[in-house]
């Protein structure tokens, strides 16, 4: 469980965070939805200790974020911020092998291969294995980075935006891949979000910010209507039941 | 395989390079060797051989550090400004402690070093149009405002002549007792082995390091300490050896990649490989007098330099 209590962060005196509480419960995918500058990628950060907050508290586990030792977060929390511009000429197995790093510290054991394996195995990377990452596709690029993420083993996975820049197929491979982790492995998944039906489809709860602030939170099935789209967003939305999930038309 | 080769041409041009010189030592004679001949092997040649190895080795090693940390593959103690930095910290040592030994001057060179290396790496974060190409241009810049400080101390005290041989990597006054300064590079070597996961996760940003519970401040510290200590120690024996630290880990990455577990030792090799070459070509150009190998580094590493730059779209550098 993380409890995010009243967080603020304030760039240039201008409020990008405004005492934003939420409640991310385990063992469920929460998004934070919202326009461009409403605040997700910062509150994210926030959460994961990448930037330092003004005010308020993150609690993981009852525990304020800033006050555990950077390795032992590592292993309990982890954090892809959107890393296209990453141009560094390693290979897919050495980059799903640094999620192990919080645990060896580059020494790896049998158990540590193992388990990259598996991560490899799991978001089907085999055939790309000893390829450098700079050869992969955008697609090719995020399993790779969300396998290292499955190696670093964390229960808590906080993911920026991992559908940028990713055509229909492949976003829904990552969004599958996601569902499975917490089904499956039983992790806990928070993501930014800007596709609302991807959003609608995959997760169990929504946090929408706006404006710095979190306007509302619930689950999909109460945030995915006409009336707190329209605050979210000021636009309309038409909410259509297709097989079972919730679809947002808002195109024309 | 490739690097089987390149271990054989190592140890080939090592053995080459004890026996040229003006000194006639040949070697059949190795093993009936007048004390003359002993005299000039073990007073000039192997001393020579040792400070090509490790200078090469460590200042390539040096430039993958900082290639690395700054995730700019142009970034180098040539483009950085460091070992401008590290001659200017030379010429204030002997200027305010004349009578200083080795060891200090090696200290004040490497505070100098690590604190230009530091400027440049702030002068990096403000920098808001990063192209690849901009910011060594940015580093040589720097490098030569620091320099012009140099010159303008050296002129006003008289001392143009001696910076003038720190300008120039030469290897020639390299003789027992003057060159045991660079044994130092060889801790530090071993040191960026042992770091060097964590230098390559630094390489990938301060975000992914973070993720993976490195400090990545300490990371970016201890590695600038290494990289100035380094040049500090070579500028300060062999002199300016330009380029070297730019070329040798970008052709190694071309095929090893970044990590440098795997790409350190292939770097150290290659480094040592590359000034061994440059140093006999220089030794044998004019015989028997001879080119500095700040010449024949330069000449040969910037048309590398400037052939990598070309073909930089097809490396994806």
């Amino acid at each position: 469980m993380v409890n995010v209590n009243n967080v603020s962060k304030t760039y240039q005196e201008v409020k990008v965070v405004d005492g934003v509480s939420v409640h991310i419960k385990k063992g469920k995918i929460t998004s934070f939805i919202g326009s461009n500058g409403a605040g997700k990628s910062t509150l994210l950060s926030m959460v994961s200790r990448l930037i330092p907050k003004d005010e308020g508290s993150v609690l993981l586990d009852g525990e304020e974020i800033t006050s555990y030792d950077n390795r032992e977060l590592a292993k309990r929390l982890s954090v892809l911020k959107q890393s296209n511009n990453i141009k560094v000429r390693i290979t897919v197995r050495e980059l799903v092998s640094f999620g192990r790093f919080p645990y060896t510290q580059g020494k790896l054991k049998d158990e540590d291969k193992k388990l990259i394996d598996e991560s490899i195995h799991y978001m089907n990377l085999e055939a790309f294995e000893d390829r450098f990452l700079d050869e992969l596709s955008g697609g090719q690029k995020q399993r790779a980075y969300i396998a290292m993420v499955i190696a670093q083993d964390t229960d808590y996975i906080l993911l920026d935006e991992p559908l940028n820049n990713l055509d229909m197929k492949h976003s829904k491979q990552i969004m599958k891949a996601l569902r499975r982790m917490v089904d499956e492995l039983g992790k806990t998944v928070v993501i930014v979000i800007h596709d609302i039906n991807f959003a609608s489809c995959y997760s169990d709860h929504i946090v929408a910010l706006k404006d710095g602030k979190c306007v509302y939170e619930g689950t999909t099935e109460e945030m995915i209507s006409n009336d707190v789209l329209r605050e979210v967003y000021d636009m309309e939305f038409n909410v259509c039941k297709i097989d079972g999930n919730r679809i947002c038309v808002f195109f024309t | 395989m490739k690097w089987l080769v390149a271990g054989f041409l190592l140890v080939f041009f090592s053995i080459l390079s004890l026996f040229i010189g003006v000194s006639e030592l040949s070697v059949m004679d190795i093993f009936s060797l007048s004390s003359e001949e002993k005299d000039v092997l073990v007073v000039s040649r192997i001393p020579r051989l040792i400070s090509l190895l490790i200078a090469g080795m460590s200042m390539s090693i040096a430039g993958l550090i900082m290639q690395q940390l700054s995730q700019n593959k142009f970034v180098s103690p040539t483009t950085a400004g460091t070992m401008d930095a590290a001659r200017l910290g030379i010429l204030v040592g002997m200027l305010l402690f004349p009578a200083a030994t080795m060891m200090q001057k090696m200290l004040v060179a490497f505070l100098f070093a690590l604190a230009g290396t530091f400027v440049f790496m702030k002068i990096l974060d403000k920098i808001r149009y990063r192209d690849a190409v901009f910011i060594p241009l940015v580093g040589l810049m720097f490098g030569n405002i620091v320099g012009s400080i140099t010159t303008f101390l050296a002129y006003r005290y008289d001392l143009i002549q001696s910076v003038g041989t720190w300008l120039h990597g030469d290897f020639s006054m390299l003789i027992e007792g003057r060159y045991e300064l660079l044994y130092i590079s060889v801790p530090v070597v071993i040191i960026a082995y042992i770091f060097a996961h964590h230098f390559t996760i630094a390489g990938m940003g301060e975000d992914f390091a973070s993720n993976l519970g490195l400090s990545y401040q300490k990371v970016v510290y201890l590695g600038l300490g290494l990289v100035a200590l380094i040049t500090a120690s070579v500028v300060l024996t062999a002199g300016m050896l330009p380029f070297l630290g730019l070329i040798v880990p970008n052709i190694v990455t071309i095929y090893q990649g970044d990590h440098l577990r795997s790409s350190i030792w292939q770097t150290a090799i290659l480094g040592a490989l590359f000034v061994l070459v440059c140093d006999i070509v220089g030794r044998v150009i004019i015989y028997p007098y001879e080119i500095s190998i700040g010449l024949t580094v330069g000449v040969l590493g910037s048309g590398i330099f400037l052939y990598l730059l070309l073909r930089r779209r097809s490396y994806g550098l």
